[in-house]
Order: structure tokens, then C-alpha cells, then sequence
């Protein structure tokens, strides 16, 4: 079976070592990384992660969910395949000016994507792509054939999810909303 | 020290150092005199402070708490954090650290506890201003015994111990991304109960979940409602009593032959508060493949983890037992029942007699543990440590009472045992603490025996002495051509030994002085050593050889009686 590309979504607290606790999971259930994004979420100290990965076993893509969502700091994890989602990523790339002069298909092949010049000087033109992976990706190797690439980097892919539903934000909202109806019955309890 | 006393502790198994000094300077002041509210026990290695404290914890449902210090301090309570994390057991470690600002300096003593300790623990947090004590201290209390319970390590660094603030007390009941006890779904209980209105052949398996979660009263009128049998895992022993008619035996690699080969006939098992350790399971492609298979356990990880689901039922068993009970129709299932008789008295008949009443040559661990099952009347608690030890004394001992199995289930952590039972000696007053012993896994933590010297703690000590490492040997017999690579042990004279300890010594080798010996063990005020000379190569049988289907259970070694 072929492989498949899932994106996983971790909201946690913004607390130390929570990077480490997260990809801890990863190793142990032998599971390769092939990108991770972490940054601020919308929501208050909450940090966000886009994890994608290429797995063949749904069913070992929910237990590492799982077990990711058990460790304390984090507030919600799931997986998505591509059609659930909005993705975007970027990459830089720095060519050699010489080479592009010389074949001029590279600047067509450039163009073709979206992308911009940051700099061109007689040595190098650095190239900004904001695109998907798999767009990325292929301009890579299409470049790479002309062995122009000086220095190529790329983002790690940033997700955001499909539908009308914000799990993360039902999610804390009705947990809160428990916890009080909790505490208040509890104060019922010792006042009767 | 106005945090734990906040949090109700009273028991604190710890060991000083250089980094916890202003912590046990407070200490001093709070374990004597006005103030004090602790009573602090001095062990004599640290990987004894945190035993000490799960044998605390099982007896008792409280949490065990340690005190230590930092670098070889805590790292010697490690192996004791990833056994209370896998046998989720409620701990709270309060480790010394070297001053945040001499953090990351590789100073004297210094251990990145942080990274060490995550994988292994259910929270681990630095400590890094006094005023965030209250806070992370009710905050790890709460963690530690809510949920799935778990160790939780707090790492204290120096200057965090010295400064002063004012303390505010601080109540945490509530983690935004923690929820502690899912609510049932009543779908799911739905489905579970239909699934169970129409089986000819249930069968529960259960677990120390039902400990954990205090709901062995509610799993007993679940179980006669529906009329359940119930085959139990090494852990979950004590969560419906030995004598319960609907109880048919111990789960697992050597567990009892008629749960482990009649999971395979049930048209539909609950699990309730286990987790299909591979112990139990056996090999996976074989497992459970006929049943429809409900999942009970407040823990979301481990469901469809081992064994794939059809009801899954993510929930605190204290409160979705009751509300089972009511879906669920009264049954009756005697036939199936019934069926368990044949393979109970084919092991009876060919392992267990000859285990606890053999009629001639040394003594054998089996008689051994029913000699003192015999004398308590399975009122006692049963510590374990580790081996042939452990599989004979949770086979032959009996558990009328509640929380009275205590032995490393998940992580099998020889030289357990000892610190385990002393441990349990602070909570359980009334019941006597009887632990069984190889003399591999006493000899790991052997200096304990000062701890039992000097806090007079009652255990009763019963070591099962037969020069071997027993279980690695059986193996190495049955797996690798009796190639015996160092598993014969030499051992001292424990006489002496206990001598030196002021503990009372008695040693049998003729089985027809053991129930007297074992009255004298019983009946002594304070701590016994009992050493009972073993048969060196006996094997402890039945057995599913490792990797192998639980309808392959073996009676005898080298043959396939299953």
C-alpha cells in the first residue's frame, strides 16, 4: 500500500520542554517527521503545531494521535489528510546567476510558480516560493537538473482546517464550561 | 512544607543531598514538636524512597510522596517513575536542583531532570520561584491521583528552596488541557449493553482500574446482574475478591488455564480498567479474534492501542459501571459458567496440586505462598517481587479485601518488593504486610532491610530462596537449551545478616515445619524474616510461551496440552 501524507494539528500550553515531550512520541512509535511547524495559535498562549508525516497505517496515525493528546500540556491533536485542509508552505532558494543566464527555461520554470525575487546580483538570485509541498518539491527537482541551486530551504508545511467547526476552541470552551457546572454543584453539595 | 501538609500528606520516603538541604532544613522544623505534620522516613538508597512510596500509594489510594535530591539523588528514583507510569500509580518526586542560574553549566550534581523524567511521568515541571510552589505543588498532587493516576516529578531548584515570598495557598482542580474523568457517552453505553443483552457466552477481564477507581462494589453488581465470570489481571487481583463465585482465575502468561483459554470461546468480553498488556494478550493475530470486544478504561490511548474495539466506553469505571448495570438485562449464563469447571479441575488436578501440596522433595515456592494464603485467610496484603516469586505468590495467594496485591506489573522491576512492603507497612496498620522474595531481587535492594530496622516496620518477609534467578533460568531450560548463563547465584548467610539487623530470623527446609513457622512469622510483633530453603529448578507452569496464542497455554513444560 502506498504511502499516505497525513497532517497533524497539536494545540498545546506554551510551556518548556513541550516540543520535546511532543516528538518524544514520534520516536517511540518509529514514526519519521517530515516536517513541523510550531508557532503562536490564535487563541491565548496556545501554541500550534503542523506535523506532517507519511504513513501507510492509519491505524498507527490515531495511537500516536492519541498519545500525543494524553500528555497533560496538550490541549487537542488529529490528523488530517489533504483534502480536509488548507495548506501553504515556503521555501527559499538561492541559484546561480550564470547558470539562469544560460538557460533561460530556469526563469520560465521559476515564473510558473508563485514566486518572487528578493535579490539578483551577478552571482546569485535568491527566490521566494509560496506553494504546497508537492509544488515545492518539483520545482526543486526540476532546478536541481540544472544544478543551479547554491542554498534551498523550505518552512515546513503550516495547516489550517476545513470546515465550520473550531475544534480546539469547542473543545476548551465546553471543557471550562464542565469544570464550572462542576464546581458549582459541588458548592450546591456543601451548602444542602 | 505549608503545600504538602495542604495537599494531606503525612508520609514522606526521601533521602538528603545538597541540593534539597534547604528543603530538609524546613523539614526539621515540621517532622518534630509544634509544628510538626510529617513523619519522614530516612530509606537507605533512593531507588527504596520511591518503592516505598508505590507500596504506599496501592495500599492506601493516597499519594506517595519522595524527597530527594538532584542528579544521582533522583536518577536512582527513575526506575521507580517508569514503573508507577506504566502501572499507574499515584507518586509525587520532589526533586533538589542545582540554582537556576547555574542551570546548564554541568554543575556539581546537576541532571537535565527535565528531559529525562518526560517520557516516564504524567507531569514533570521546574519549580523556578517560590511563589509558584503552592501552585505546581496541589497542582502535581492533583495530577498524580486524578485521571489514570501517575507519577509527577517536580524538580526544585536551590535558589527557588531559599528565597521567600508569602505563601498563598493555592487549590488546582482544573487543567484546561486535562480532562480527568471523561464523561461515559451514552451511545456507547448504549451499544455496550446490547451488545451484552445478547451474548450466550460474556466474559469480562479485569483490571486495577476498578481499583484505582474504588468501584470494586459497583463491577460486583455489574457482574451478578448480568452474570459476567470475570478472569482478572495480575493487577487487578484484588479488585473482586478470590472466593466471588463469578471470579475464574488470574489472566496472563501464567495465569489460570480456564480465563486465558475460554477468552477464546466468549462471544463477548468487556475489559474493564486494563489495558491488554502483551502479558495477557499472547499474540495479537489470534487474540480475541471470535468476540466482540467492549473497552472500559478512562484512559483514550488505550483504546484500539493492542486490541481493536468495538464499544469503546472512555470513562471513570466508577461511574459507568452503575449506569451499565441499569442497561443491562439480569441473566442467567450457568451453562457457560459451567464450562469453566472442566480445565479448572484439569489444572487443579495437574499443576496446582502438585505445586502447593507435593508430597515429597524440597520445598516449592506454590506451597510456600499457600502455607501463609492458609494463615491469613487471604486478609493480607501480598507484596511481590519480581520472577518465579511473584508468578507463584499472585497464583497461590487470596485477596478477600480491596488494594491487597502489590507487585511491578507493566515494567517488572526487580528489588521491588522489599521497598514496596515497607511502603505499605505506613498505610496498612490492621492487615499484616506479607512480601515474597526471590533472593535476586532482595539482594538489589538489600540495605532496605535498615530501614525495617530502624522504623520497626511489621513486614513479613518471606524469601523464596533457591540460588537461581529463578524465571530467566526456566527460561534459558525451556528456550535455550538449558544454557544456564549466569542466572546460579551464591547467597549469604541471611542468618547472619538479619542478625545484624535485629530482625527476627527463622529458616525452614522441611515442609512439615512450615505452617508453624509461618503462625510465628504472623503472629511476631514486628518485622520477620522468613527464609524458605526452595527446590532450585522448579518451573512455575502453566505458561503461554512468549510470542506465542493464548490457546497454546502450556500445563506442562515440552508439551502442548492447551
Amino acid at each position: 500500500m502506498d504511502k499516505q501524507l497525513y497532517t497533524i494539528l497539536i494545540y498545546s500550553e506554551n510551556v518548556v520542554g513541550i516540543l520535546n515531550l511532543v516528538t518524544a512520541v514520534f520516536t517511540r512509535l518509529q514514526v519519521n517527521i517530515e516536517s513541523l511547524n510550531v508557532s503562536p495559535s490564535g487563541i491565548p498562549n496556545v501554541h500550534k503545531y503542523t506535523v506532517t508525516i507519511f504513513s501507510d497505517d492509519e491505524q498507527q496515525v490515531k495511537k500516536l494521535v492519541k498519545q500525543i493528546e494524553k500528555k497533560v500540556d496538550v490541549i487537542k491533536a488529529d490528523y488530517y489528510l489533504d483534502s480536509e485542509i488548507f495548506t501553504s508552505e515556503v521555501a527559499l532558494f538561492k541559484i546561480s546567476t550564470p547558470i539562469v543566464m544560460a538557460h533561460p527555461e530556469i526563469s520560465r520554470l521559476i515564473r510558473h510558480t508563485d514566486s518572487r525575487m528578493l535579490e539578483v546580483n551577478e552571482t546569485y538570485i535568491s527566490v521566494h516560493v509560496c506553494s504546497s509541498s508537492k509544488i515545492i518539491i518539483e520545482l526543486y527537482k526540476a532546478l536541481a537538473r540544472f544544478k543551479c541551486i547554491l542554498q534551498y530551504t523550505r518552512s515546513g508545511c503550516v495547516a489550517i482546517t476545513r470546515g465550520k467547526e473550531e475544534k480546539v476552541s469547542a473543545f476548551l470552551k465546553e471543557h471550562q464550561n464542565a469544570q464550572l457546572r462542576f464546581m458549582e454543584e459541588g458548592i450546591n453539595n456543601d451548602e444542602a | 512544607m505549608e503545600s504538602l501538609k495542604a495537599q494531606g500528606v503525612q508520609t514522606i520516603f526521601g533521602y538528603p543531598g545538597g541540593s534539597i538541604m534547604p528543603v530538609y532544613d524546613a523539614l526539621y522544623d515540621y517532622t518534630r514538636g509544634e509544628k510538626k505534620a510529617f513523619d519522614h522516613i530516612l530509606v537507605r538508597h533512593e531507588q527504596g524512597a520511591i518503592h516505598a512510596a508505590q507500596g504506599f500509594a496501592r495500599v492506601s489510594g493516597a499519594v506517595g510522596t519522595v524527597i530527594v535530591t538532584s542528579g544521582p539523588g533522583v536518577a536512582n528514583t527513575l526506575t521507580g517513575v517508569a514503573d508507577a507510569m506504566i502501572d499507574s500509580t499515584p507518586v509525587v518526586v520532589i526533586a533538589g536542583q542545582v540554582g537556576v542560574g547555574v542551570l546548564g553549566s554541568d554543575a556539581f550534581q546537576e541532571l537535565d531532570l527535565i528531559t529525562v523524567a518526560q517520557p516516564i511521568c504524567k507531569w514533570v515541571y521546574q519549580i523556578r520561584r517560590p511563589e509558584d510552589i503552592p501552585w505546581a505543588v496541589s497542582k502535581a498532587y492533583y495530577l498524580a491521583k486524578s485521571g489514570r493516576p501517575g507519577p509527577v516529578v517536580l524538580d526544585f531548584p536551590k535558589n527557588a528552596q531559599v528565597s521567600k515570598c508569602d505563601y498563598m495557598p493555592s487549590t488546582v482542580n482544573f487543567v484546561r488541557s486535562y480532562i480527568a474523568s471523561p464523561l461515559p457517552k451514552d451511545d456507547a453505553m448504549r451499544e455496550a449493553a446490547a451488545l451484552l443483552n445478547s451474548a450466550q457466552k460474556p466474559l469480562a477481564l479485569v483490571g486495577q482500574g476498578v481499583e484505582l477507581g474504588g468501584a470494586q462494589e459497583e463491577l460486583k453488581t455489574f457482574l451478578e446482574k448480568a452474570d459476567i465470570p470475570a478472569g482478572r489481571t495480575m493487577l487487578g487481583l484484588s479488585a473482586l475478591p478470590s472466593n466471588h463465585p463469578l471470579n475464574v482465575g488470574m489472566l496472563g502468561m501464567h495465569g489460570n488455564l480456564a480465563p486465558n483459554l475460554k477468552q477464546q470461546e466468549a462471544d463477548v468480553v468487556i475489559a474493564i480498567g486494563m489495558r491488554f498488556s502483551d502479558r495477557v494478550t499472547g499474540n495479537l493475530n489470534t487474540y480475541l479474534k471470535q468476540a466482540k470486544v467492549i473497552h472500559l478504561d478512562i484512559d483514550n490511548a488505550e483504546i484500539d492501542k493492542n486490541v481493536k474495539t468495538d464499544v469503546a466506553i472512555v470513562a471513570d469505571c466508577k461511574e459507568a459501571l452503575p449506569m451499565l448495570t441499569a442497561l443491562v438485562h439480569k441473566a442467567d449464563h450457568k451453562a457457560w459458567r459451567d464450562s469453566f469447571a472442566p480445565l479448572n479441575e484439569r489444572e487443579q488436578s495437574r499443576v496446582i496440586e502438585k505445586a502447593i501440596h507435593p508430597q515429597s522433595g524440597p520445598l516449592l515456592m506454590g506451597e510456600v505462598v499457600n502455607a501463609v494464603a492458609e494463615a491469613t485467610q487471604g486478609m493480607g496484603v501480598t507484596v511481590t517481587d519480581v520472577g518465579q516469586n511473584q508468578l507463584f505468590a499472585t497464583r497461590y495467594s487470596r485477596y478477600h479485601t480491596p488494594r491487597s496485591i502489590i507487585t511491578s506489573g507493566g515494567l517488572g522491576t526487580m528489588g521491588y518488593g522489599l521497598p514496596a512492603a515497607i511502603g505499605a507497612t505506613f498505610a496498612e496498620k490492621e492487615r499484616p504486610v506479607c512480601v515474597f522474595l526471590g533472593d535476586g531481587g532482595l539482594q538489589m535492594v538489600i540495605q532496605e532491610l535498615g530501614t525495617i530496622m530502624e522504623y520497626h516496620c511489621p513486614v513479613k518477609i518471606v524469601l523464596m530462596n533457591n540460588n537461581f534467578l529463578g524465571n530467566v533460568r526456566q527460561w534459558q531450560n525451556m528456550f535455550f537449551q538449558k544454557r544456564y548463563a549466569f542466572t546460579h547465584m551464591l547467597n549469604p548467610d541471611y542468618a547472619q545478616i538479619c542478625a545484624g539487623y535485629g530482625i527476627a530470623y527463622e529458616r525452614v527446609t522441611d515442609r512439615n515445619d512450615l505452617p508453624a513457622a509461618v503462625e510465628r512469622m504472623l503472629a511476631a510483633k514486628g518485622a520477620y524474616f522468613l527464609e524458605t530453603v526452595i527446590m532450585e529448578e522448579d518451573d512455575v507452569m502453566p505458561m503461554t510461551p512468549p510470542g506465542a496464542s493464548v490457546n497454546d497455554m502450556m500445563l506442562e513444560k515440552e508439551a502442548n496440552n492447551g
